[in-house]
């Protein structure tokens, strides 16, 4: 029970929180759910990441994994409904009064204050998610360079050609099936 | 006007079909060229509200979709579409990992895939991002704050109350000139 309130404030704050869409609460939702109460181990959240990345839908619904971790089906539901209710109710809410402040010459001052924040925080999820998925100390040289080389070979082939990225994650679960199997 | 169940029909097949991410694109061609629910500035109107706001850019802008097309049971609707098919996707590949992650060939397999999920946040970042990398100003802004989130914890409300109101300020609006 305690554990379930924990996950609801936790997921509510980062909901309220999750200004620039959902990888800029990666870092605050990895330190939170790694370090602090210790639902998911570094390992089990990058994987977790992952599965969320190849999943249809919203990508971070995934919390719905750490959550399940947590306190099972219960920790579940609580994760995405804490995850997902409050921005929406603040959309809602929102959208009506919208037009009033649309044409304010400070929104596009927001706009443009926050993109550079937004950016250090995405860059900041990418190490949370790679100090366990591609430099990990408990890991051997040789399994590091590999997990770097697909990361990196990942981002080339994103930039050079339009294709599908969950395309691309199948390909990396085969690579690492034939190149980190007993390493 | 769609009723509820035709709403969440048209979510749902978004939320069951956009493997890869990429949501915005798919909710584009449904509301504005699919369905015709929604004209190209009212799709922008959504999305510019969706992405001002906390929360994911495509679950905001199914909300605002929704409730035009049909009040608070079509924000409902809409929400739930573009969600649910994902989660139950998630919870089967929740089990399956909870059962094999300790073989060693599936173990391999998803620091695979984990390894390729940073790169594609990589590549997503440094996108989106490539304007702000160009911008002194900017880059030291995006470093500044990576450095103190990754390296020194500094958490997510110290950033937004206090490194982002700089920032802002620094873009205020200019006074508006006389004459022109």
């Amino acid at each position: 029970m305690k554990d379930l309130v924990k996950i609801l404030n936790v997921f509510c704050l980062l909901s309220l929180l999750a200004v620039g869409g959902g990888s800029a609460v990666l870092p605050q939702m990895e330190h939170e759910t790694v370090s602090l109460h210790h639902w998911v181990t570094g390992d089990q959240f990058a994987t977790i990441y992952s599965l969320g990345q190849m999943a249809p839908g919203p990508n971070m619904s995934m919390v719905a994994l750490i959550g399940w971790q947590a306190a099972g089906a219960a920790g579940l539901i609580i994760a995405l409904v804490a995850f997902y209710l409050p921005s929406s109710f603040l959309t809602y809410g929102c959208s009506f009064i919208w037009d009033h402040f649309k044409d304010n010459p400070w929104r596009a001052s927001v706009q443009r204050g926050m993109a550079p924040i937004t950016i250090g925080l995405m860059l900041a999820g990418v190490h949370a998610v790679g100090k366990t998925a591609c430099i990990n100390p408990n890991h051997s040289t040789h399994f590091n360079t590999i997990t770097c080389i697909t990361a990196l070979a990942v981002t080339g082939i994103l930039f050079a050609k339009r294709i599908n990225p969950a395309l691309l994650m199948l390909l990396g679960g085969v690579a690492g099936w034939f190149l980190l199997r007993g390493h | 006007m769609p009723g509820a169940s035709e709403i969440f029909r048209a979510f749902a097949k978004i939320g069951i079909t956009s493997f890869g991410g990429g949501l915005v694109a798919y909710l584009r061609d449904a509301l504005v060229t699919d369905k015709k629910w929604m004209d190209e500035e009212e799709f922008l109107a959504a999305l510019e509200i969706g992405q001002t706001l906390p929360g994911l850019n495509s679950v905001n802008v199914a909300i605002i979709a929704g409730r035009k097309l049909a009040g608070p049971q079509g924000a409902v609707a809409a929400a739930l579409g573009l969600i649910l098919p994902g989660v139950l996707l998630l919870v089967v590949l929740g089990i399956l990992y909870d059962r094999f992650r300790h073989n060693p060939n599936v173990a391999a397999a998803l620091a695979g895939v984990a390894a390729a999920a940073v790169g594609l946040l990589l590549q997503v970042t440094l996108k989106i991002g490539a304007k702000q990398f160009l911008n002194l100003r900017d880059l030291c802004f995006v470093l500044g704050t990576f450095y103190l989130v990754a390296f020194h914890h500094v958490s997510l409300p110290v950033v937004l109350f206090l490194i982002a109101p700089i920032a802002i300020i620094l873009c205020r609006p200019s006074k508006p000139k006389p004459n022109t």
